[in-house]
Formats: C-alpha cells, sequence, structure tokens
C-alpha cells in the first residue's frame, strides 16, 4: 500500500475529478469500475450504495490511502479533511488534545494550535468541555470532536465516511444540521458515504447512486433545495420524492 | 442557544464520567481477608501443637508468635538477642537490589525488543519465537554455564532474574505496541506523520496499559527470580535465598518460617507498588485492574 499523492488537476474550481477510476485489490476482487466523478467548490456530494460496494474506496482513493489501479485520480484540494466511521479519538488524550493533534503532527507552534483548537470545539458547539477524555463523552459528542479535529485543518475538501452511521437517529439529525451549517459557514466542498437515502438529500447538491460489486455509478440527482436548508424541508413532498427516486434507483442498481 | 439535545449529551456525558469514576474506586472489603488470615492462623496453631506435641518436630512448623518473635526480637538458644534479625534485613536489602536489577534490565530489553517486533511483521516474526524459547527454556539447565560465564555472585543473579521476568514484558509491550486500530494508523498517516511519531503519539500511549500489566507482572517474577538466583550461586553477598538455605539446613524453625514470610510480603509489596505504578499512569484514562 501506497501513500502517493494523487495526481493534481488543473481546473481551479474542481476540488476532486475521478476519470474512469478502478480499483482491483491484489486478491482480484474489483471494488471499482469506471467511476467518473467530479466534486465542485461549494458542492456537496453525497454517494449512496449498498454495502461492500466501494464506497469506502472511493473515499480512500480521493484521501491517498490506497491508490487506483486504473483510471486517473486527481485532487487539487491541498488541505483535505478526512472523518472515520468511527470518532477515532485518542482515549489518553483530553477534547482539547485530539482536536489538536492534525495540527500537531503537522508541526503547528503550541500556541497557533491552541487557538484553532479552541475555534473548532466552539464550531462544533463543544466549548466547555475542552478538558474531558473520550470516556466522559456521548458517541454524539465524540463524534463532533472528531469533526472538530478535521475543522483545525482548515479543510478546502471535506471526506466523510459513514460518520453518523453508528449513532441513534436523533442525533444523527442533529448532527445533520450541524454539518450543514459548517458546509455553509466554512465553505469547503463535501463528499459524503452514506447508507441512508434521506441523509444522503438532506445534506447533498448532488446525490451518486452505485450498484453492488463491483462498484461503479448508476445514477446521479442534482437536488435543487437551497442552502441553508430549513429542517423542516424534510418534510415536504419534493423532498420525499427525490428520496423515492433515489432509493428507486438503488434498488434497480442493486438487481 | 442550548437545545434539548445539548442538554441530553451533556447529562449523558456526566452520567459516563461519574460511572467510569465508580468502577476504579475500590469498594471497602478489607475483613473478608483479615478473617481468612485468621482462619489460617488459627490451623497454623493447630498444625504447629500436632508436630510439637505428637510428633516432637517442632522445628518443622514453629507457632506462629514464635516467627513473629523471630522477625521483631529474634533471640538466641540462651535468651539473648541475636545476630538473625540483622541477617534478615540485610539479605533482604540485597534480594531487593538484585530484583530490582534485574527488573530495570527486563523493562529496557523487554520493550525494545517488542519496539523493533512492532515496526515490522518480518521481525516480529523472526524474533518473537526466541521470547518463547526463552520462556521455555528450565533456567536450571543454564545455571552451571551461567555460574561458569559470569561467576557465582551478583551478576549471574542478576542475569537469571532477567531471564525469569523478561518475557510478560515482551509479550505485554508487543500486544499493547499493536492494539492501536487501523482507523488510528491512517490517521496518522494521512497527516504524513513519521513512523517515530506514530510510535510516540501513538503506539506507546496505546501500550502503556499493556506494559503496566507486563511490568506488574514481571516485577513479582523478579523476586522469584532473585531469591532462585541466589540458592544456585552462594558467593558474593547473600541474599534471602541464601537465608532460606541456611536456616533450614539448621533446623532454625522460626527463622526459616520468617524469612520465608519476609520474602513473601516483599513479593506482594512490590506488586502493589507497580500495580498503584499502572493505575497512576494509565488509571485517568483506562481501567486499570
Amino acid at each position: 500500500m501506497t501513500t502517493t499523492a494523487p495526481a493534481p488537476v488543473t481546473a481551479t474550481d474542481t476540488l476532486l475529478d475521478f476519470r474512469n477510476v478502478e480499483m482491483t485489490f491484489p486478491n482480484g476482487t474489483v471494488a471499482l469500475q469506471g467511476v467518473d466523478l467530479t466534486v465542485d467548490r461549494g458542492q456537496f456530494v453525497s454517494v449512496v450504495g449498498p454495502s461492500g460496494c466501494g464506497k469506502s474506496t472511493l473515499l480512500r482513493i480521493a484521501s491517498g490511502l490506497e491508490t487506483a489501479s486504473d483510471g486517473t485520480a486527481g485532487v487539487a484540494a491541498d488541505r483535505i479533511g478526512y472523518v472515520f466511521q468511527d470518532a477515532t479519538l485518542l482515549p489518553w488524550r483530553s477534547v482539547q488534545g485530539n482536536v489538536e493533534l492534525l495540527a500537531e503532527l503537522g508541526h503547528v507552534p503550541k500556541a497557533e494550535r491552541a487557538a484553532k483548537a479552541k475555534h473548532a470545539i466552539d464550531l462544533v458547539g463543544l466549548n466547555g468541555f475542552e478538558a474531558n477524555l473520550p470516556k466522559q463523552l456521548s458517541g454524539g459528542m465524540r463524534m463532533r470532536v472528531s469533526l472538530a479535529r478535521s475543522l483545525t485543518l482548515d479543510p478546502e475538501l471535506f471526506l466523510f465516511d459513514e460518520p453518523f452511521g453508528a449513532l441513534d437517529e436523533i442525533t444523527r439529525e442533529r448532527l445533520n444540521d450541524e454539518l450543514l451549517r459548517l458546509f455553509v459557514e466554512q465553505q469547503f466542498a463535501g463528499l459524503f458515504i452514506t447508507h441512508s437515502v434521506s441523509e444522503a438529500v438532506y445534506l447533498s447538491t448532488e446525490v451518486i447512486v452505485m450498484s453492488g460489486r463491483p462498484g461503479s455509478i448508476v445514477g446521479r440527482f442534482d437536488v435543487p433545495f437551497p442552502m441553508p436548508r430549513d429542517p423542516d424541508i424534510r418534510f415536504t413532498p419534493e423532498f420525499a420524492e427525490l428520496v423515492g427516486e433515489v432509493s428507486h434507483a438503488l434498488r434497480e442498481g442493486h438487481r | 442557544m442550548v437545545t434539548l439535545q445539548e442538554v441530553a449529551e451533556a447529562r449523558t456525558a456526566r452520567t459516563a464520567a461519574r460511572r467510569s469514576s465508580t468502577r476504579t474506586r475500590r469498594s471497602v472489603t478489607w475483613w473478608q481477608p483479615v478473617v481468612v488470615l485468621a482462619v489460617l492462623v488459627a490451623v497454623w496453631y493447630a498444625a504447629a501443637y500436632y508436630y510439637d506435641h505428637v510428633r516432637s518436630l517442632a522445628f518443622l512448623v514453629p507457632y506462629p508468635h514464635l516467627v513473629l518473635k523471630a522477625i521483631v526480637a529474634p533471640t538466641g538458644m540462651n535468651g539473648a538477642p541475636s545476630t538473625f534479625g540483622h541477617d534478615l534485613w540485610t539479605a533482604l536489602g540485597r534480594t531487593t537490589v538484585v530484583s530490582l536489577t534485574g527488573l530495570a534490565f527486563a523493562i529496557v530489553i523487554g520493550v525494545l525488543w517488542a519496539m523493533a517486533m512492532a515496526q515490522a511483521k518480518w521481525l516480529e516474526n523472526s524474533l518473537y519465537p526466541y521470547a518463547v524459547v526463552l520462556q521455555c527454556v528450565p533456567i536450571l539447565a543454564l545455571v552451571p554455564l551461567i555460574g561458569a560465564l559470569f561467576g557465582y555472585e551478583f551478576t549471574s543473579r542478576v542475569i537469571v532474574t532477567v531471564m525469569i521476568a523478561l518475557f510478560p514484558m515482551v509479550s505485554n509491550t508487543l500486544f499493547g505496541l499493536q492494539s492501536a486500530d487501523r482507523a488510528q494508523h491512517e490517521l496518522f498517516r494521512l497527516q504524513r506523520s513519521s513512523r517515530l511519531a506514530r510510535l510516540v503519539k501513538l503506539q506507546v500511549p496505546a501500550a502503556l496499559p499493556s506494559i503496566f500489566v507486563g511490568l506488574r507482572t514481571s516485577a513479582g517474577l523478579s523476586v522469584i527470580g532473585a531469591i532462585v538466583g541466589d540458592q544456585f550461586f552462594q558467593r558474593g553477598n547473600p541474599g534471602l535465598g541464601v537465608l532460606i538455605q541456611v536456616t533450614a539446613s539448621r533446623l532454625m524453625g522460626p527463622e526459616l518460617y520468617a524469612t520465608i514470610i519476609i520474602a513473601s510480603l516483599y513479593g506482594v509489596v512490590v506488586f502493589l507498588v507497580f500495580g498503584l505504578l499502572g493505575r497512576l499512569a494509565v488509571g485517568r484514562w483506562h481501567d486499570f485492574g
């Protein structure tokens, strides 16, 4: 496994440009086939698909954790945030210490990274919990810490690997709203992997539907609702209709 | 604006904090072991009575109060104070020095060995079998060789101690260094951090709970090692092991029992001290048993 940086792309507004990306693992499993995908500035793209369709592999290629076996995987963003399925906090570090970690690894001076962390902790609404240890936090709060940790990088492109999948419905909806607020305020572009169609539609400017193995794109939907989004949009017929269309495409692709 | 959700999350956090603090607090059960001790002492008195009056071999099982007297105010046959008290505490001091020296070497060697193995699978495959071999070698079989090579004094005692105490340090440290999960490693890789940074900021802190478990086990074993080493190598400054053999061969019952009890207490103290160190070091974020 190499960590070679993906090839840069030239267009200034396109942060991620995948052309005909293919991923075959050493054991012969074809995880991705002919994937074309772009994420521009101001876009929040969600990818929905069945388990094991290579959605996460897509993110791993975008972040440089994996290298595509064929096609071009261009990433033009310098600062990339990555949020894992689990909060992946270091249990011996306080909230403050965890949020500072990435800046610390980037050799940012102590005072500067403390200020960055403070700001990020405020952004996710965790002020007052700086000294707490991860084991003293609820699952939702841990995920907020994880978000804050990536926010310290001031990312242009934010990659999310099913970050809220393990949370209960109420916490999840609450964090969806927080994420939308951060998207509007912080102006990063997002690529969001999820199992949940309604979460994808609610968060995104575009929803991509992937089929099962080998993973390929079987549907693209523009989400017309304006940002910032009203939480009540989830109860409108237009929203329900779009969720229905995406779900339908997902079922078709799964067949 | 404080929403219900935030209130709920804060409450969950407080409950979690409270739960974890009660879990680490020890419940007060001091009287239960005391009852067991009383029963043991009673059985001991009965056995001592049997050996004294029925078998007429009082030195084999001396009365507990005679053993206690041998520890706090030993007297000779004629009732005058004997030198046993001095011998006992000197021997304890020497055994302490040997066991702690051996333990220090076991810690350094064990942690470095495990760190080397944690760097690459091929290193682990090459080096781990020898840790197991070390664990399987009957130390007794090596004693004549160690004595011939390093003399029958301090050095050889320490070497035996290291050999006995090393394995738990190696295996527990290795287990701990490998306990950080894949996503945590990837978090560091995404920042292009060096292997050293990953070792120092991720693997070593993650390993600390296991390292302290290993340390506590090794500390107990180092006491055994020092006493065993003593019994094999009788030259130089003798420790508790030699004193046990001398008092046994001279049929000094109370003194023999006194030495055994002090050696055991020393082992218990070492175990407790290193357990306490572990709790102080990682108890804040890890439930250290």
